[in-house]
């Protein structure tokens, strides 16, 4: 590499990772417990797990949930259903309207007793908290965005790490720590040690993580676009007199997509249905399918599918991204290696910038030549060096 | 030490853990069970280079 080269792409190495450490150690601080999340609010009493064993005693209506959890909030519109993912339970979603941002409740039932389990805290709390930092700065949107900006530095400090990783290990073979004294040294062998080993890992987490900072504008843009096309045939007509029951449209969207499940159900009136329509949201059941959606139009009148649509590329995408930034689809094992990652990963930024504050000021030639275990002078013209 | 070491003694064991965990991050989203200890197995090996590195006995 020229060594003009090597100058350029350390340059973007060291301008890149300063802007982004401090946004990106407090992603890796703030990350570590949210891999933890579930088991973490179960444990904080934020999150209850449904029973292991009950005696189902007769068959739970839908609409009875419904009903109860009007009556619990009598002044609040019933919104989404939702099945949980991987526990037996129905979760029931109010607001103050329907379109309102913000839930105002959730109550948490057991999809097989139809018994009332949990009210889980909505918006406040330590994970709460973890959570708004980790993804928008708690500033909301404007927080998102600023963050994937500083992802995707992140992922040119990465990508130029990698280039300037091959002439600064010509000399030192694979896996070598010095440890002879000089402190600053076995510190520059460890950043660039665990930053090559973990590179893989910290890209794909680093750029999912960019894509799920968009989805806040890409369902934006699926609820304008996909969705209300779904709906406007419908949009002058009020909502039904009779409306036939939730069970009923769930069965009819089970019979039209035989080989998925229900993910959830947005209610009539709220942002994805229509004022005549429920639209039930339903998933894969692979690790690879399980969250994507396919959205089915089902009329809240007759309980018959009006129109079904398969998911945009772009949510494809994002929704496939969410698994690969979370690290929650391999069970626990998998949870605890993405935490050591997460910890490599933040012994990197905090090396990287003591090896800054370092050596600030030496050129790169300098930096190669105590970088390199003998004292071999590294030939400075700018132009016609070729190093391997 | 003095001789710069060739391509492949550089980037053999970087490249050999990349593709490592590539194999870890994709095979836990194939299915589960078998799928998911190889994910495991695949992923932990970063950090047992790292171990394998802070660890070995002085040469």
């Amino acid at each position: 590499m020229m060594i003009a080269t090597l100058k350029g792409w350390y340059f973007i190495h060291k301008w890149s990772s300063l802007v982004c450490t401090v946004f990106l150690l407090l992603l890796c601080l703030t990350g570590l417990p949210l891999i933890f999340r579930d088991e973490l609010a179960v444990w904080l009493g934020d999150a209850v797990e449904p029973p292991e064993h009950v005696t189902a005693t007769e068959v739970v209506t839908l609409d009875a949930l419904i009903k109860d959890a009007q009556s619990r909030r009598p002044h609040d519109h019933v919104r989404f259903l939702t099945l949980d993912d991987d526990s037996p339970a129905w979760f029931v979603s109010l607001g103050k309207t329907l379109t309102a941002q913000d839930n105002s409740a959730l109550f948490m039932y057991d999809a097989r007793t139809g018994a009332f389990l949990h009210d889980p805290p909505t918006n406040e709390g330590l994970m709460n908290l973890l959570f708004k930092l980790h993804v928008e700065l708690l500033a909301g949107l404007p927080g998102t965005l600023f963050l994937g900006a500083m992802g995707v530095i992140f992922l040119a400090s990465v990508v130029s790490g990698i280039v300037v990783y091959g002439p600064f290990m010509r000399k030192l073979p694979f896996g070598t720590i010095r440890q002879d004294g000089s402190f600053r040294r076995t510190w520059l062998d460890l950043h660039n040690l665990l930053g090559i080993v973990t590179v893989l890992w910290v890209l794909v987490v680093g750029a999912t993580g960019v894509v799920n900072t968009l989805d806040r504008p890409l369902l934006a843009y699926w609820q304008m676009t996909e969705i209300a096309d779904m709906i406007t045939p419908w949009k002058d007509k009020s909502v039904p007199a009779m409306m036939k029951p939730v069970d009923d449209v769930v069965k009819t969207a089970q019979a039209a997509a035989p080989d998925m499940i229900v993910r959830f159900i947005a209610f009539p009136g709220t942002l994805f249905a229509g004022p005549h329509h429920y639209m039930v949201f339903m998933r894969g059941q692979t690790p690879l399918t399980e969250r994507l959606l396919k959205p089915l139009l089902v009329d809240a009148a007759t309980a018959q599918v009006s129109d079904a649509r398969n998911l945009p590329w772009y949510l494809t995408v994002l929704l496939l991204s969410q698994p690969l930034h979370f690290g929650d689809y391999g069970g626990m094992p998998l949870k605890v290696v993405w935490a050591v990652l997460d910890v490599v990963t933040i012994l990197v930024l905090v090396s990287g910038l003591y090896l800054w504050s370092k050596k600030r000021n030496m050129s790169v030639e300098q930096l190669l030549i105590q970088t390199e275990s003998d004292r071999e002078m590294v030939p400075s013209s700018p132009q016609g060096t070729v190093l391997p | 030490m003095t001789r710069p070491l060739s391509t492949r003694q550089i980037w053999g064991m970087p490249i050999l853990l990349s593709f490592l965990s590539a194999v870890g991050l994709v095979s836990a989203l194939l299915g589960d069970g078998i799928w998911d200890a190889l994910s495991w197995v695949a992923l932990a090996t970063p950090p047992a280079a790292i171990a394998w590195a802070l660890y070995r006995p002085a040469r």
